[in-house]
């Protein structure tokens, strides 16, 4: 009987051996893996009692701050937003039942005052309790409140940026939601499960056709490729052959011959369409590619919650190669085009800084417990167009808003350079996209924006202009592209 | 130096360990815990050293290194346990006492442990009695949906702890007498050594139970610790590895007929394959039992330093949030591997694994030295039915097979699980007393002869 003894003995060794194997997997080999698994909550729970840092507004009021709540081992710290829906979207949340979103999530390791390795381990040495910094981002609390007004409830977004800078000043998505709300788990189900989205970031998420603020693109692209004139005319009739099927003017009517900025002023789809064309997919694309279109906008933002702009087949971005392009139709911004209201808004900017696009920021300033203070240095995207393009399209944008279809987001003391957009949805019950971009100062651009108005019986210029218009006012008045400094 | 010399100095080992458990568990928990608790400590190591008197002086010629053996892992259980809370500590130090009672009874009322012979169908009885009872309504209670205790009035105790020692002792006992007939009889079908059917009839007894208590009980972790225990030793009995495969293949089938007809049976199934796909709900364990293992790495986080619950949550709170705040569930039961390996990491884990595996050494090595086929075959089984239940437990939590709620021997909180624990350590040490008796007087012997 001894041998299967000792036999029974190598079988429990054996099966010994296979625990041991696998706890050493679970907690050496896939630990890293294990660790970023989305299901595992330890990583926040621990960064639960680490004293997370504000998030400021602009003018250093506070959008995100941490209570402690308990004593002792057994405290941690809980996000508390002051200001309510105000910066729902963009700031989004950060709770451990939760986990994080939006500038919670993308500037997390500054908030909980995550550092090198190197420095941490000198910090435990010294015994110090890691604390986290406070972030200033660039939205400005005013501006937020007047394009929430300003959409008075209707779905929409408007992004406001400072050309030089990349700077956001205005972020907002409606509905908006109150991030205080996120920890009941009741409310968290009911925006969930709400049909309008408010959870959804409009700004940086929704892909919306453009309409006729895609021609702006356009125009870049004809100009800066060399290709058009301001003066180049072409015969804009109503109905003109795209791709072989007959495309119309708002309203049927017939232009003739007429030039690029007359076609600008009152929007002229045959104009534009025609354009298109002439240009080709590879030029359109190569300076759509320019404006940041077909990639995720570098903000600092979660991946996630960012959606590229460009031609969608599928949910899928097409190429310049794909047969399944319209080019006449892209070019007014019809076809399968889906934008975000941030693209747009970095269109404008584009156009306004001479034609320089730089990086979008939602970030300014990053604030040390010891109060050192770290500055963005802003960074340059592309250089898209050139300064005389710049300048010219400028001056036709400016006629937009003074001649044109835009003239409701003109202002009394400064001049506004944009371009309206009505992409329509729904033609039998007319149900229109509405948009407006452009930027003021138009002599010395200062502030960019983009606002866009979702199922309405409005056009661009009488919908989404006036709200561009509030906008634009506040940000001015409030030192322009420097702020509040 | 004598065998009980040897004892008192691997105690050494497990004085230290529980200073030093304590010691750390107070540093980091000071705010929380009051220095009266070190007596926790100090009372366990009382017990053992009253128990190494009553092993002196009963059983002179035990293994010198069972005792001190699972002393260790009772120490690695009652510093995780204060670690955890220190009511669940003061608790099972009361446990060691009923449990080192029971066992210093079961060496001073048992000297002639053979007599278990004699009464073996009466033990069968008590044993298949013992694991029906949490059947009975109005005593029987479940945990997540497997019935697996009895409650009499506050108190709650799990039978089948007991009942395991009951089905070995009876095995032990039938093998033995049934052996020769089981080898001799057997025949060649399809090329597969059989039983003679005459035979048979018992081992699809066994199987047969270890199915009801699959189907009745929905104990997949108790019927493979049985069925197991029980394959091993009808192996060792015969020495047929054909037993053991055609054994196997019928548990194989029947818990494969089962996994796929009662829903519990295969979520558990399901879960160990992906513990991910449901991660916040029925994979929730398994996959929180896997994230805190990686939280441990190579050294562990530290004694008291793990997230073993929401910071605030009361340290009573043994249910996973948002009913109470426990990060991992069951830390002081079916998860203590996982806080083990989170606080000690891959070297805490792996010191656990090789104590079992050395009690297991140990076990089969009495089982050698013993004389009689009884006493073969019942430090085999004994030996072999706490190996398994340390694999079942330790194999649930790290994703080896299915998870199933058994207890880790001598390590997890809970009173069935000690007392009949050290009810089956005093009846190993009582065979390995008399096998190791005979071997040093015939040793004396020769010795004598010589000189």
């Amino acid at each position: 009987m001894n041998t299967p003894i000792i036999k029974l003995f190598g079988v429990v060794i054996v099966l010994y051996a296979l625990l041991f194997g696998f706890t050493s997997y679970w907690s050496i080999f896939d630990a890293e893996g294990l660790e970023n698994n989305v299901a595992n909550k330890r990583p926040l729970l621990e960064e639960q009692q680490i004293d997370r840092g504000d998030i400021l507004a602009s003018d250093g009021s506070v959008i995100a701050t941490s209570r402690p709540r308990g004593e002792g081992s057994d405290r941690v710290f809980i996000r508390e937003y002051p200001e309510g829906g105000l910066f729902g979207n963009p700031i989004g949340y950060s709770f451990v039942e939760r986990g994080r979103v939006g500038f919670e999530l993308s500037h997390n390791d500054e908030l909980v005052g995550n550092k090198t390795e190197f420095l941490s381990i000198l910090d435990e040495l010294r015994g110090q309790v890691q604390e986290g910094d406070h972030v200033q981002s660039s939205l400005d609390p005013e501006a937020q409140q007047t394009a929430l007004d300003a959409l008075g409830g209707q779905q929409g977004s408007v992004v406001a940026m400072v050309p030089s800078t990349g700077e956001i000043r205005a972020m907002v998505s409606v509905p908006t939601y109150d991030p205080n709300d996120v920890v009941n788990s009741r409310a968290f189900e009911a925006l969930n499960e709400d049909e309008n989205a408010p959870l959804f970031n409009r700004a940086t998420q929704a892909g919306y056709q453009p309409g006729s603020t895609m021609k702006v693109v356009t125009a870049t692209a004809a100009l800066d490729s060399g290709e058009f004139e301001p003066s180049s005319t072409l015969d804009a009739g109503s109905p003109v052959e795209i791709s072989g099927v007959p495309l119309e003017n708002a309203g049927g009517q017939s232009f003739g011959e007429i030039d690029m900025e007359t076609a600008l002023t009152n929007s002229v789809n045959t104009y534009w369409a025609q354009v298109g064309e002439e240009l080709g997919t590879d030029t359109m694309y190569k300076y759509m590619d320019r404006f940041g279109f077909n990639e995720q906008p570098p903000l600092d933002y979660p991946s996630f919650q960012i959606a590229p702009s460009g031609e969608f087949a599928d949910g899928r971005l097409l190429g310049p190669g794909s047969d399944q392009i319209d080019v006449g139709r892209m070019a007014i911004g019809q076809d399968k085009l889906n934008v975000t209201p941030l693209q747009m808004a970095m269109v404008a900017s584009a156009v306004a800084n001479d034609g320089e696009l730089m990086e979008p920021r939602l970030w300014s300033k990053v604030i040390d417990p010891d109060g050192r203070e770290d500055e963005l240095d802003p960074e340059r995207q592309s250089r898209v167009m050139s300064e005389e393009t710049a300048n010219t399209l400028t001056e036709m944008m400016t006629d937009v808003v003074n001649e044109g279809t835009g003239g409701a987001a003109a202002l009394a003391e400064d001049q506004v350079a944009g371009k309206t957009g009505t992409a329509e949805i729904d033609i039998p019950r007319s149900i229109n996209q509405a948009w407006f971009i452009g930027f003021a100062p138009a002599d010395d651009p200062q502030i960019a924006v983009a606002a866009t108005v979702e199922r309405t019986s409005g056009q661009g210029g009488t919908v989404a202009a006036p709200i561009a218009q509030q906008v634009l006012e506040v940000l001015l008045a409030n030192g322009g592209e420097n702020g509040d400094e | 130096m004598s065998a009980r010399s040897r004892e008192l100095l691997a105690l050494i080992p497990v004085a230290l360990l529980v200073t030093a458990g304590f010691t750390a568990v107070l540093i980091t928990e000071s705010d929380q815990i009051g220095d009266l608790s070190v007596f926790y400590g100090a009372y366990f190591l009382g017990l053992c050293l009253v128990t190494h008197l009553v092993i002196r002086a009963r059983l002179p010629d035990a293994d010198p290194f069972l005792f001190p053996l699972v002393a260790l892992l009772a120490a690695f259980g009652v510093v995780m346990l204060f670690r955890l809370d220190e009511g669940l500590a003061r608790d099972q130090a009361n446990w060691f006492v009923l449990g080192l009672v029971l066992f210093s009874l079961t060496i001073i009322l048992l000297r002639d442990y053979e007599a278990l012979e004699r009464y073996r169908y009466l033990i069968a009885i008590a044993g298949i009695a013992l694991l029906l009872l949490p059947r009975i309504p109005g005593i029987g209670e479940t945990t997540n949906e497997a019935f697996l205790s009895v409650k009499v009035g506050s108190l709650s105790f799990q039978p089948t702890e007991l009942a395991k020692i009951c089905i070995v002792v009876f095995l032990a006992s039938y093998l033995n007498e049934r052996r020769e007939v089981l080898v001799v009889g057997a025949r060649r079908v399809a090329g597969i050594v059989v039983p003679p059917l005459k035979h048979l009839g018992p081992l699809l007894v066994i199987w047969g139970a270890a199915m009801v208590m699959l189907v009745f009980i929905r104990d997949l972790g108790s019927s493979l610790m049985f069925f197991g225990a029980f394959l091993a030793m009808i192996y060792v009995a015969t020495g047929r590895i054909s037993f053991v495969l055609v054994g196997l293949a019928l548990f194989a089938a029947g818990a494969w007929f089962f996994a796929n007809t009662i829903g519990h049976v295969q979520e558990r199934f399901d879960i160990w394959l992906d513990p991910f796909h449901d991660a916040g709900d029925t994979g929730y364990q398994v996959a929180q039992s896997l994230f805190a293992q990686a939280d441990g790495g190579l050294f562990g986080s530290g004694l008291g330093e793990s997230l073993v619950q929401l910071p605030g949550a009361s340290p009573k709170c043994v249910e996973e949030f948002p009913n109470c705040g426990a990060i991992l569930p069951a830390p002081h039961t079916d998860f203590i591997y996982a806080v083990i390996v989170n606080e000690l990491g891959l070297f805490g884990g792996g010191a656990v694994i090789l104590i079992y595996a050395l009690i297991a050494e140990r076990g089969f090595k009495t089982a050698i030295l013993a004389e009689d086929g009884f006493s073969k075959l019942l430090a085999t089984g004994l030996t072999t039915i706490i190996a398994l239940q340390a694999f079942v437990i330790i194999g649930g939590v790290t994703r080896v097979i299915p998870l199933t709620g058994v207890t880790l021997p001598f390590i997890s909180y809970g009173g069935s699980s000690i007392v009949a624990n050290f009810i089956l350590l005093a009846l190993l040490l009582l065979v390995s007393d008399k096998a190791r008796r005979r071997a040093r007087r015939e040793a004396e012997a020769i010795e004598a002869e010589y000189a």
